[in-house]
């Protein structure tokens, strides 16, 4: 019998879990707050499904209902990565270690 | 491109998201993970542009879109302020959530985009997983807005409750289970976006109970919450680097709120169901029969300071709300000169999210490797001619260690006591976010200094 694709899609999925459970222990705890900010932009990596979303369809007609969500989703995801990437560089940049 | 190809970068990206996060592991490594993160998102962008391969007037519309939402994010980043961090991450945890409610709405009205079937008859195992991913991003979306909102100070940080709260919650979220089951018989477009509104309520009554001092537990909750809103929308999309990046993020969420709560001494079903912070501050009120306490000025604490080998601060929150950051710094620079050896302790839960006041202290050009966690410095305080407390207060109390009748008993405290002399920067005597009296301002060790935090290092740093 075939294993269905989605048996596959839950095993990375819960790997992952392991894997990020062992990557973020290992994160020193001065740098919780970057962490918090560079998860809070990978995770706009959504933005993946509001292109898909916003290019669906002929296009004839861009600005379906369907569309429309789409495109409102790309605007608050790329407001999230360019956000997100760019505060933590900024914050980076700041932790420096003691002048000798 | 095909599907196949497109999977594959999909699954680097992945990777690079796992190496963004172990760049972390330590400050000289951090902005190369970075990096790494900004290449995955850049290859995901570009793989999904290749693989729905439709260049069409969508497209531009697409890039400029892009570009509005891009240059909003950038400006936020440059300008805001590194105390307002917490209310950022909020924020931008709300955008993720909302986000993924909306790509949901959109596969659910137009599955055919996105191979999941037809209107009316998508595919069931899809159809679980896009309400999942809806109702969780919407919990993430409405609960961010409250915890924003708390911490920006819009609306008061006091725990809202009453009665019957936790049963309505209940309820609504067994009605949401119920719904979804029901959405997979009817695939009724109105029970969709019932399970919509139903999550957008849940999370505003999720977060109105929890006050203002627990909200780092909050936000790594809420962090953890659009992890997992964005792994539904992967499983939906059958994307690989938007599950692995969900599962990634759900589990750093859940890992901090974990930190965080053991800070605290609490366990995370205590936080979540509220009502710690608010309670017992009138009682204490009551009880604080005038106790002597030491009352000293600027020119005390610098000779006192001026005149120690070693010298730890412990920064808080209310440092924070000062700004008195760089003003600590000036005052640390000139100890330095007069050759006191100078280190910081950071409690866990010190500022309003996890490794704030690192942030701040970074902020401030104070080197990292003079900062140290609790467990790290600890054992130092015994040895430490004097300690400086400034916006702190909790996370000092020795009452955890002694009192079992203490709500913060059992909580990890700083052994601040330990030091020769501890000079403690406060406005008055009233008790902090527990609610609960310091008996450390009572101590005949303990020098208090009723001021401003900022105007009070300033003036300290003019008389040393």
């Amino acid at each position: 019998m075939e294993i269905d694709p989605f048996i596959f899609r839950l095993s990375i999925f819960i790997l992952t879990i392991f894997v990020g459970y062992y990557v973020v222990w290992s994160v020193t705890p001065s740098l919780h707050t970057p962490l918090m900010s560079v998860t809070n932009a990978i995770s706009s990596v959504i933005i993946v499904g509001a292109i898909i979303a916003a290019l669906a369809g002929s296009s004839d007609n861009i600005f379906e209902t369907s569309n429309i969500f789409g495109f409102l989703a790309i605007i608050l995801a790329a407001v999230n990565i360019f956000g997100g990437f760019l505060v933590t560089q900024r914050m980076l940049q700041m932790y420096k270690k003691k002048k000798k | 491109m095909s599907a196949n190809l497109s999977a594959l970068f999909y699954l680097i990206s992945g990777i690079l998201f796992i190496l963004a996060l172990r760049g972390l592991s330590s400050p000289e490594t951090s902005r190369q993970g970075n990096y790494f993160g900004i290449a995955g998102m850049t290859i995901s962008i570009i793989v999904t542009f290749l693989s729905v391969g439709n260049f069409g007037p969508g497209f531009i519309y697409v890039l400029v879109f892009l570009l509005i939402g891009g240059s909003i994010g950038a400006f936020i980043a440059f300008r805001i302020p590194m105390t307002a961090m917490p209310e950022l991450v909020a924020g931008f945890h709300s955008l993720v959530g909302l986000a993924a409610v909306f790509v949901a709405i959109s596969a659910f009205l137009r599955p055919e985009a996105f191979n999941l079937g037809n209107i009316g008859n998508i595919k069931l195992a899809s159809l679980i997983e896009m309400s999942l991913g809806a109702a969780i991003g919407a919990i993430t979306f409405s609960g961010s807005i409250i915890a924003f909102l708390k911490l920006r100070g819009i609306m008061s940080g006091a725990p809202i409750t009453f009665k019957g709260q936790h049963i309505i919650n209940l309820i609504l979220g067994l009605a949401i289970i119920f719904l979804i089951y029901y959405l997979c018989k009817s695939q009724s477009s109105n029970i969709f976006w019932t399970i919509v509104l139903i999550s957008f309520v849940v999370g505003v009554l999720l977060i109105i109970p929890i006050g203002g001092a627990d909200m780092p537990v909050v936000i790594s909750m809420l962090n953890s919450y659009s992890g997992w809103a964005a792994a539904g929308i992967g499983f939906t999309l059958e994307n690989t680097a938007l599950i692995i990046t969900g599962a990634l993020v759900g589990s750093s969420g859940a890992i901090l709120s974990y930190i965080m709560c053991k800070g605290m001494n609490r366990s995370f079903f205590n936080v979540i169901l509220g009502g710690w912070g608010a309670n017992d501050q009138t009682s204490s009120s009551q009880s604080k029969e005038q106790k002597p306490v030491k009352n000293g000025n600027a020119d005390d604490a610098a000779f006192l300071m001026k005149n120690a080998s070693s010298v730890i601060i412990v920064p808080g929150y209310g440092m924070a709300v000062a700004q008195a950051q760089h003003a600590l710094r000036e005052m640390v620079d000139a100890l330095k000169k007069n050759g006191v050896k100078v280190s910081y302790a950071i409690h866990p839960v010190a500022g309003r999210m996890p490794g704030h006041m690192n942030v701040l202290l970074a902020e401030a050009n104070v080197p990292y490797d003079e900062v140290f966690e609790l467990e790290e410095i600890n054992n130092d305080f015994a040895n430490c001619d004097v300690a400086y407390v400034i916006g702190a207060n909790d996370v000092t109390n020795p009452i955890a260690k002694s009192d079992p009748q203490s709500p913060i008993y059992g909580m990890p405290i700083l052994d601040v006591e330990k030091s020769k002399s501890v000079l403690f920067v406060k406005r008055s005597l009233s008790p902090g976010y527990a609610g609960i009296d310091n008996d450390l301002f009572y101590r005949d060790n303990t020098l208090m200094l009723f001021a401003d935090a900022k105007k009070m290092t300033e003036e300290i740093v003019k008389s040393l």
